[in-house]
């Protein structure tokens, strides 16, 4: 047993629940008692989502616990087949469902037999792995569900299609500024004269799967999903995949200088000449993109030497703290993730950027990192921005677990050329926000920032007894003179001169009239 | 399909698919209520996240709640069930120094048969802090009802009133025996100028049910002003402060969800149960102390004008809402209250989801909105207990309601397609009960058709292809 009041990556079966439902017509049934749908709260809340949320849950309940699903399970996957048709049910167990040791792949084949929707029981292990390990996991078995289908009917076709093309594998739902990071690279590739094969898991039909192998290469943009599916499927079908996020002016050139290499290699059978990105990248970062430009200007020489943390999932850790050592001269005093499962691989990536690793999950090590640190800026996940307030340190997001604010409107990829604008903008924002905090304080503040709270009764005859006053008190401070005023105009409006907490009470039901 | 709306009070029963928090969520605000307690939920990654991420800002006010995480080793037993619990109990007296330690079970504590109600009296005494177990798990309840299974436990708790009674036999002297008995109430008593011969001095009333202190407080007024003292309440604000219970006590709930409580306090500690409707809106409050005041032989005073006063109040609301129609998908149990209040105020009620219905602690309830839909010559509505939203949702669509009372889960697609919803949770958080809030209720419900004033003429409702 472990105390624990926070963590950054949820249980396995929402890696498993983003998967499903970032693919097009694929329904998700939990196997999970009342309550556990919590992912379609988030989907819908966080995501915004317009859409009904394709999950829905197998009750377990105390019938359950006493007898087995029975035909519950099955009736409740025929029952979706019927009602929503998809092309795809997805069976999740949960942590619950999976100690009750339920022969769940059974209950799939039962309702194969009787469903016109394809049926597979998402396989991973509760304790352990997590919801970052879970998606990677069950993206990569629904793929190899519809090659392996594909493979048994006649018509599956694996040539390369004519001009150079790519799917990019790993984008899906609740995913940190995945839907802009899309748009980006699918503007990237665009630029680069390469076409986009597909795009998976998001918006991506299931029945469309066996046409991935058609592309000359895929593009895993984060780590922690997709790169199952990258490798079974250069395994399976040799291609080549690329996993350099092309996040920050370096990584980009080197990601694009990759997919040049790959072009490059087909060359002979499929194009007629050879494509030389060079120019492009070298166009992009003087003139396009700011961010060169900026870690060139007075502002971010000012930066120089400065103190930064940085936490978060191993993709956006790591990359950032590249950016802020290498792009920007920042201090990366401390970089960490709570990837344990990938740690070799950020330790790697990091180890010359930055003072000292920290791989946990456990918010009050980094906590404590950060209070020992006292870096001038934070960047991190919910959590880090939540600890940065405590310790009055401004912090940037970079990565999930994220709250609704980070789920914005407006264009905001962290990917790309434009991603480099986003990322100069949050840094630079962060650090003068600590700075100007800290000439304020220097100087004595904002001389507006004290709020008036003058009342308007300073000597009247009205007294608050001691039951009001104790009411007064409960009251949130910033509301507090307010209805403080309201109440003694009450009083004073009805000849009231002992303030009671009934006359609060029926001053405030006056006010609503 | 049916939507047929009928005569009588129909109960039907659905499938049980339906949405709706997970009872641990109960913690969240019991935790607030109850200030010097400490809620361990022992449970999976799964609540944890659940709660993480339902509690949102609360979890970064260093609260007084913590998961117990279980491991692998928990689930095949290969670690001791108590000497886990009992090192992470003695980690949060270390840190927190609660009075009380309350576990909450869930569903993994279900299903391995972990015996928590067997281990809990054993761990007390080596730690020497109250434990107290309740079982909010999702097998079995659905969110409000958490809230119930902790009180429930929590009756057990509290000192027995024989005790005192004996004592107070003993006791001739009138003096003693008066500061002996309303120790409790002192405060209030003082302020009376002329001691007042009532009943509920000598018969002690206890309400139940969790209210923000506010709310609290101005119940007891309402009571105090028809000269009935409330010798206290479960949950206090402290759990050091548990009231007196026993033979002779009359209970009385102030929310629909809290059946196991009251068989509880009647069954197990002898408590009389008035069984009165909730105060939840001026006609509910009316009632509940009307119900009261019978009990205790009282006439109420001015309680008539009082209602009428706040119903004059709500003029405003009550235009915006009156003849619009309102679908309950039901997820916390407050569903009936509500839709009789919302009844009165003129609104017509299509279907009040519920996911659990016990007609017997509802019952003055139920009586209570059927004499409502005579008295405003509305059909009844049909109450579906254990509903299944997927049908929920087509009958919506077939009827068309102005107004969708919903979870999270459902509120922007039927947003996005023209529904109007508002977030059913948000009346288990809001401040609903009393005179005083009516008007809380009516904001919320009349939020989005004034969203809707302002947005009506732009053409963008419907928003999905």
């Amino acid at each position: 047993m472990k105390l624990a009041y926070w963590m950054y990556a949820g249980p396995a079966h929402i890696g498993t629940l983003r998967v499903a439902s970032s693919f097009k017509n694929v329904h998700a049934i939990m196997h999970a008692p009342l309550g556990d749908d919590y992912f379609n709260v988030m989907r819908s809340m966080l995501e915004r989502e317009r859409d009904f949320t394709p999950v829905t849950a197998s009750i377990v309940d105390r019938h359950v616990l006493a007898r087995g699903s029975q035909e519950k399970v099955v009736d409740n996957i025929s029952r979706k087949d019927k009602q929503e048709k998809p092309n795809l049910i997805v069976l999740t167990p949960t942590c619950t469902s999976s100690i009750l040791q339920e022969d769940l792949q059974n209950f799939v084949e039962r309702a194969s037999a009787s469903s016109d929707s394809d049926i597979i029981l998402a396989d991973v292990n509760h304790y352990r792995v997590n919801e970052l390990q879970a998606a990677d996991r069950t993206l990569e078995q629904v793929v190899r569900y519809y090659l392996d289908k594909a493979r048994r009917q006649e018509n599956f076709n694996v040539s390369l299609t004519e001009k150079p093309s790519a799917n990019i594998i790993g984008i899906f739902t609740l995913g940190f500024h995945n839907q802009h990071d899309c748009r980006e690279l699918k503007r990237l590739l665009k630029d680069l004269g390469i076409e986009i094969n597909q795009v998976i898991p998001e918006g991506g039909f299931v029945e469309n799967l066996h046409m991935l192998p058609k592309a000359w290469f895929n593009l895993v943009p984060y780590r922690e999903t997709g790169l199952m599916t990258a490798k079974y499927l250069e395994k399976e079908f040799g291609m080549s995949y690329i996993s350099t996020t092309p996040m920050g002016i370096v990584d980009i050139a080197n990601c694009i200088r990759q997919i040049q290499e790959r072009i490059n290699m087909q060359y002979p059978i499929l194009l007629k000449k050879k494509v030389n990105y060079e120019p492009y990248i070298d166009e992009q970062t003087k003139f396009i993109s700011q961010a060169a430009w900026f870690s060139r200007s007075i502002d971010c020489q000012n930066l120089t030497g400065k103190k930064a943390v940085v936490f978060g999932d191993a993709t956006h850790a790591a990359s950032i703290t590249k950016i802020l050592a290498c792009e920007m001269g920042i201090r990366v005093s401390c970089a960490g993730t709570y990837c344990k499962h990938d740690q070799e691989w950020f330790k790697e990536q990091v180890q010359n950027f930055c003072d000292e690793i920290i791989i946990t999950d456990d918010h009050t090590k980094v906590g404590d990192m950060i209070a020992r640190v006292e870096p001038s800026a934070i960047f991190g996940t919910q959590m880090e921005r939540h600890i940065g307030k405590r310790l009055d340190i401004p912090c940037g997001v970079i990565s999930s677990p994220v709250h609704i604010q980070n789920f914005t409107l407006g264009y905001r990829p962290f990917l790309g050329y434009e991603g480099t604008n986003q990322v100069a903008d949050l840094v630079y924002n962060s650090f003068t926000l600590g700075m100007e905090d800290h000439l304020l304080e220097i100087f004595g503040g904002h001389d507006t920032k004290e709020v008036i709270t003058k009342s308007l009764s300073t000597d009247t005859d009205l007294t608050w007894n001691s039951e009001s006053l104790l009411e007064l008190n409960k009251i949130p401070g910033f509301v507090r003179g307010k209805i403080k005023r309201n109440t003694e105009k009450f009083a004073r409006q009805n000849g009231i001169t002992q303030i009671t907490a009934e006359t609060m009470y029926a001053a405030k039901e006056a006010l609503n009239a | 399909m049916s939507i047929k709306i009928s005569e009588t009070l129909t109960f039907e029963c659905e499938t049980g698919n339906y949405h709706t928090f997970c009872p641990i969520s109960c913690v969240a605000w019991l935790y607030q209520k109850i200030e010097d307690s400490f809620f361990l939920v022992v449970g999976t990654k799964t609540c944890g996240y659940f709660l993480q991420n339902a509690l949102g800002v609360m979890i970064f006010a260093e609260p007084r709640y913590a998961m117990a995480e279980l491991e692998e080793g928990d689930i095949s037993a290969q670690l001791n069930d108590y000497q886990e619990l009992k090192r992470l109990c003695l980690q949060i007296k270390k840190d927190r120094n609660p009075s009380v330690i309350i576990w909450i079970g869930t569903c993994t504590t279900e299903i391995i048969k972990m015996d928590l109600e067997g281990m809990a009296p054993k761990l007390e005494n080596e730690i020497e802090i109250p434990i107290v177990v309740a079982r909010a798990n999702g097998l079995d309840y659905a969110f409000t009802q958490g809230e119930d299974t902790v009180l429930a436990a929590m009756a057990h708790r509290c000192p027995e009133r024989n005790l005192l009674n004996e004592k107070k036999q003993e006791i001739k002297d009138n003096k003693i025996k008066k500061d002996l008995f309303s120790f409790r109430f002192n405060d209030i008593e003082q302020k009376n100028t002329k001691p007042k011969n009532n009943l509920t001095d000598k018969t002690p009333l206890v309400l139940f049910g969790s209210l923000p202190s506010t709310v609290a407080s101005q119940l007891s007024l309402e009571l105090k002003r028809q000269s009935i003292h409330i010798s206290g309440w479960l949950p206090a604000q402290r759990y050091t402060d548990l009231p007196v219970l026993g033979n002779g006590v009359y209970v009385c709930g102030v929310n629909p969800f809290l059946s196991r409580t009251a068989t509880t306090l009647m069954r197990r500690r002898k408590c009389k149960l008035i069984g009165a409707p909730f105060p939840i809106g001026p006609d509910g409050t009316r009632a509940w102390i009307e119900e009261i005041c019978s009990v205790f032989g009282i006439k109420t005073q001015g309680l008539e004008e009082r209602e009428k006063q706040v119903w004059e109040n709500l003029i405003d609301y009550i235009n915006l809402v009156r003849g619009k129609s309102v679908f309950f998908m039901g997820d916390n149990l407050l569903e009936i209250s509500l839709a009789r209040f919302l009844i009165r105020c003129g609104m017509i009620v299509y279907e009040i989801g519920i996911p659990y219905m016990d007609k017997r602690y509802q019952a003055g309830e139920l009586r209570f909105l059927q004499t409502t839909c005579k008295k405003m010559c509305i059909p009844m509505p049909r109450i579906v207990e254990k509903p299944d939203n997927y049908n929920q949702i087509q009958r919506m669509r077939e009827l068309q309601p102005d107004l969708a009372i919903t979870g999270m889960a459902h509120a922007n697609p039927l947003e996005a397609r023209g529904i109007n919803t508002k977030w059913s949770v948000e009346f288990t958080f809001a401040q609903i009960h009393g005179f005083t809030n009516a008007k809380d209720i009516l904001e919320l419900v009349t939020r989005p058709l004034r969203r809707n004033n302002n947005l009506e003429n732009l053409g963008w409702t419907n928003l999905v292809k």
